[in-house]
């Protein structure tokens, strides 16, 4: 017995007997006999419900998880606050149970919220248009440099360092091929350089072969398009306004990698002209997940949206003049276009896109500002309490946002993490591994989340102080 | 018509409770420069917590899942979700684990995607599986990127094509592009199968590899599949297993024994997790050992005491996607395997061939069926017989709508005209099928007598028909607030 397959024995005899077979494996008699599995598959013996809820609970019991520990890791993955009402709402299964809205008279729902979603994101960054989800922050920014190249014909993007190494990590695998050139812009202070990133654009620096003439210059070395992350995976608030006026002295896109949350008080990309915004959903009422469902946006200038990956849904009139949404420019996608598509996107992360919906409704104009501010003056505190230890330096005096690097002094950052952990908190990230010039940093993020026990706490037991958890 | 969230809004209306501000929340002015900051608020609702449920769900009320009813969207699989499932993965102890914890303090996490990788092994009779891609898409570029690895790593650098059937699914050589490939299409056979004779010819020194589904989207088995490994092999490429159709076979044979090389799944389809709508899905990669090395990095290893993510692997195609892949939705997969155990899984793939067999024999004598065989989880009729009343397939899928039930996929695959692909999937009831057949012929008969009435269709839904020419005419993407001065838009080309 399956509890999630009604057919009985008789029924299956009816339906044989309707069909005219003698049995189900006549139904497989067309598969060559010599690939037929002839033994049953060697996976664990079914389990009943109960026995498969208290082995569920044993294996997530083996995790620390950050509901029971505050957690001062970000680096992408941020611990805010979810209201329970998005939850509730994602839990609806007219929602959950669906398909793709291929049939949009039964599908309004879903559609309407992706609209709205599309517009809430493009208030949030400025920007003109924006599709329905990606996978993650990291693929959109991937699909983001495609677009880019498709859109000036040019095949150099150029990725400042302060990007997440993950990101720029898929960002190399994506370009590798499709014949991409990848080049990264260096670092000075925690921010991009900008020195670097015109040298580049110049092309005095990192010249391509053969593009020395006088094209090159002008077209930014055959560049597509600039890449940059603000806050960066630092924390730190970039120039973006100047690196996007540098993009397009030399006729290159600026592509603004941003955060969500931080976008109800920082310049948003639209405010400083960038031609494409994406980033990583996961911020706005998704849980961390063990890095996934997350959800990537992406959006772009009105010009550009037919360039634009992935499903985009579309305002309408039924027949009775009554208003509706449809998914729409379709002629974009590999369902219609095969291997002329844009991108080969299909499914993309539509119920995490709706808890993004649900959650800037909840928080709102003022409630986000609010999340915003929180982080801001948290993540403040945090740095300026560790530096008052002694035990921990400066890395740069760069304005941040939720997130900061320090370096500490006196021990291994694994140490201090080790102890945190001792003490029920969940540590910083060591910079070291992916930044080899950073040593000994730490990267903390502070959510609003964190309370001023818990920050205290933090604080002192990473000096070394606290006492053990029992 | 209900209306936008942003036109219940009303200034002063708030659905949030944030955290009181204590001494770690001081005034934030010159935390930043003036520069970086927002000059302008970001227009976002203003609106109660009863107006956010109220909203939300009479949006849901307005949409149809497979809770709501039968679901027979072919090649999609739109199986029952099982709700157990939504409570495992809802377990603090899953989902509020950070990413970047040390493995040390995500061993449960670990030990799901090694065990996942190990348990998808044996049902695909691969050797080793990444967990990473999000979606059947994603899969396929990662496997496409790995095919393409494998050859360069052998210095065959002349492999630059991906041979596809002309039944494929859209995203097989739309992501054979995306990998940096030609795509070289191969015809198929009077039975529906690959022909043979054409993949004779479409093969050369040239051959990156072919993308197959089988069954395909015809729903039919290529009983060829040896040959069509053999000549695939025989000319140095490599068999890509697209699989969407993995709920037919499942317990029954295995891509492995077929001679696939690389396959993906889709959890979302096979393995019961719900689709959210459009996502978020899982696409796993498996491939056989040869090609172990080029796998995205991280993989997770077990050395008999602990779990841990492995990034040491110089070969591999580097990351696809930030972090391990979607592990809520892989979390869920993994429950429903260890609910099904061995012979649940093959009485999955027993009973979704048997429902779709079952229909068809209901249906053919009323609808055209272009190929006349035993089918396996799916089958596609078409609807060509009646150019007279001018109904089309299209009519009948909207005219479905109005009896609750969701149309199957219509106009797919191309081969087909008029086509209806129906994939009823195992956790229906012969109740249902009888259900849905007998309207399916009323609605056959109905577009005789009363042609209008179809074409007119559907009558009872929240919307009538939508004007989608009018959508993708003057697209209108995001909803104009007369409070928000919009930026201007430029024309679109």
């Amino acid at each position: 017995m399956y509890r999630y397959i009604p057919n009985t024995r008789e029924d299956q005899e009816k339906m044989l007997s309707a069909i005219g077979a003698g049995s189900i494996d006549e139904l497989f008699s067309d598969i060559p006999e010599d690939i037929r599995l002839d033994r049953e598959l060697e996976l664990p013996a079914s389990m009943s419900e109960p026995e498969l809820v208290s082995h569920m609970r044993a294996v997530a019991s083996k995790n620390i998880n950050a509901a029971d520990h505050p957690c001062f890791l970000g680096a992408g993955a941020y611990d805010h606050l979810i209201p329970s009402v998005v939850g509730h709402v994602i839990s609806r299964s007219e929602f959950y149970t669906s398909y793709t809205p291929y049939q949009p008279e039964i599908s309004q729902g879903m559609l309407q919220a992706i609209f709205e979603y599309q517009t809430m994101i493009c208030r949030l960054t400025g920007m003109d248009v924006s599709n329905a989800s990606m996978y993650d922050g990291a693929t959109a920014l991937a699909e983001a440099a495609l677009m880019a190249v498709r859109t000036t014909g040019r095949d150099r993007v150029l990725v400042s360092r302060g990007v997440h190494p993950q990101y720029r990590e898929v960002l190399k695998t994506y370009a590798a091929n499709a014949g991409i050139e990848v080049a990264e812009i260096g670092m000075s202070g925690g921010m991009t350089d900008m020195d670097g990133l015109r040298a580049m654009l110049s092309g005095q620096n990192d010249m391509p072969s053969g593009s020395k003439a006088d094209g090159g210059a002008a077209k930014g070395a055959g560049t597509a398009a600039v890449i940059m992350q603000s806050p960066n995976f630092f924390g730190v608030i970039e120039d973006m306004e100047a690196a996007t006026a540098l993009a397009h002295e030399y006729d290159v896109l600026s592509v603004a990698c941003v955060d969500p949350i931080s976008l109800a008080i920082i310049q948003p990309p639209g405010e400083y002209g960038a031609d494409i915004a994406a980033g990583d959903g996961q911020p706005l009422g998704n849980p961390l997940n063990y890095g996934g469902p997350h959800f990537g946006f992406l959006a772009a200038k009105q010009k550009l949206v037919r360039k634009m990956p992935g499903r985009i849904v579309g305002q309408t009139t039924d027949n009775e003049g009554r208003r509706g949404f449809v998914l729409t420019l379709q002629a974009r996608e590999q369902h219609i276009r095969r291997e002329k598509a844009v991108s080969n996107i299909c499914s993309n992360q539509a119920l995490n896109a709706l808890a993004a919906t649900v959650y800037l409704s909840v928080m709102g104009k003022q409630g986000l500002k609010q999340v915003a501010e929180l982080c801001l003056s948290k993540s403040h505190y945090a740095y300026s309490k560790l530096l008052e230890t002694g035990k921990f330096e400066k890395v740069n005096d760069a304005p941040f946002f939720r997130e900061f690097a320090v370096r500490a002094a006196d021990e291994p950052v694994e140490t201090i993490n080790k102890r945190l952990l001792d003490r029920g908190i969940i540590g910083g990230l060591a910079l070291e591994r992916y930044y080899p010039e950073m040593k000994n940093c730490w990267l903390v993020a502070v959510t609003e989340k964190r309370t001023r026990q818990e920050i205290d706490a933090f604080v002192e037991a990473a000096a070394g102080g606290g006492k053990q958890n029992g | 018509m209900a209306k936008l969230i942003f036109e219940m809004s009303k200034p002063g209306r708030a659905a949030y409770s944030l955290p009181p501000c204590d001494d770690a929340a001081e005034v934030c002015d010159g935390l930043i420069p003036g520069r970086f900051r927002r000059k302008k608020d970001a227009e976002l609702p203003e609106v109660s917590e009863t107006d956010v449920i109220r909203h939300f769900t009479e949006l849901s009320r307005m949409n149809h899942g497979v809770d709501n009813g039968f679901y027979p969207l072919g090649s999609c699989t739109m199986k029952y979700n099982p709700k157990i499932n939504e409570d495992i993965a809802a377990l603090d102890g899953f989902k509020t684990v950070h990413p970047y914890q040390d493995d040390e303090t995500a061993q449960g996490c670990i030990q799901v995607l090694y065990e996942m990788d190990r348990m998808l092994s044996e049902i695909t009779g691969m050797d080793r599986f990444s967990l990473q891609p999000a979606a059947g898409a994603h899969g396929e570029l990662t496997g496409l990127m790995i095919i393409r690895a494998y050859h360069a790593n052998r210095g065959d650098t002349g492999r630059t094509k991906i041979i596809v059937p002309d039944s494929a699914h859209g995203t097989n050589p739309a992501s054979a592009a995306m990998a940096g490939f030609e795509i070289v299409e191969v015809k198929s056979d009077e039975r529906g199968g690959v022909d043979i004779e054409a993949l004779k010819t479409a093969v050369g020194p040239d051959t990156a590899g072919l993308m197959l589904t089988n069954p395909n989207t015809l729903g039919l088995f290529d009983e060829n599949i040896k040959a069509i490994a053999d000549i695939v092999h025989d000319a140095g490429g490599l068999l890509y297993y697209d699989g969407a159709n993995a709920n037919a076979i499942i317990g029954i044979c295995r891509p492995g024994d077929m001679g696939f090389d690389v396959v993906h799944l889709n959890l979302h389809k096979t393995f019961s997790t719900p689709h959210g709508g459009g996502g978020p899905g899982s696409g796993p990669v498996g491939v056989k050992k040869e090609l172990e090395p080029f796998l995205p990095v991280p993989l997770a290893e077990f050395d008999g005491k602990q779990y841990r993510l492995v990034y040491d692997r110089p070969l591999s195609i580097g990351r696809v996607r930030s972090f391990c892949g979607n592990f809520g939705v892989i979390l869920r997969a993994y429950a429903y395997i260890r609910t099904m155990g061995p012979d649940g899984l093959r009485k999955v793939a027993e009973n979704a061939v048997l429902n779709a067999n079952y229909l068809m024999h209901r249906l053919r004598d009323h609808f055209d069926l272009p190929y006349d065989r035993t089918c396996k989880h799916e089958f596609v009729l078409s609807y060509g017989r009646h150019k007279e009343t001018g109904v089309r397939t299209l009519d009948i899928a909207k005219r479905l709508l109005d009896f609750g039930f969701h149309p199957p996929t219509v106009y797919f695959p191309l081969i087909v005209s008029e086509a209806l692909m129906i994939e009823p999937t195992e956790t229906e009831s012969l109740e249902t099928l009888n259900l849905f057949a007998d309207t399916l012929i009323g609605i056959a008969e109905e577009a005789e007598k009363d042609p209008e009435k179809v074409k007119t269709a559907p009558h009872k839904t929240y919307t009538t028909r939508l004007d989608e020419v009018k959508a993708a005419r003057n697209p209108v993407l995001v909803h104009a607030d007369m409070r928000q001065s919009r930026p201007t838009a430029e024309q679109t080309d």
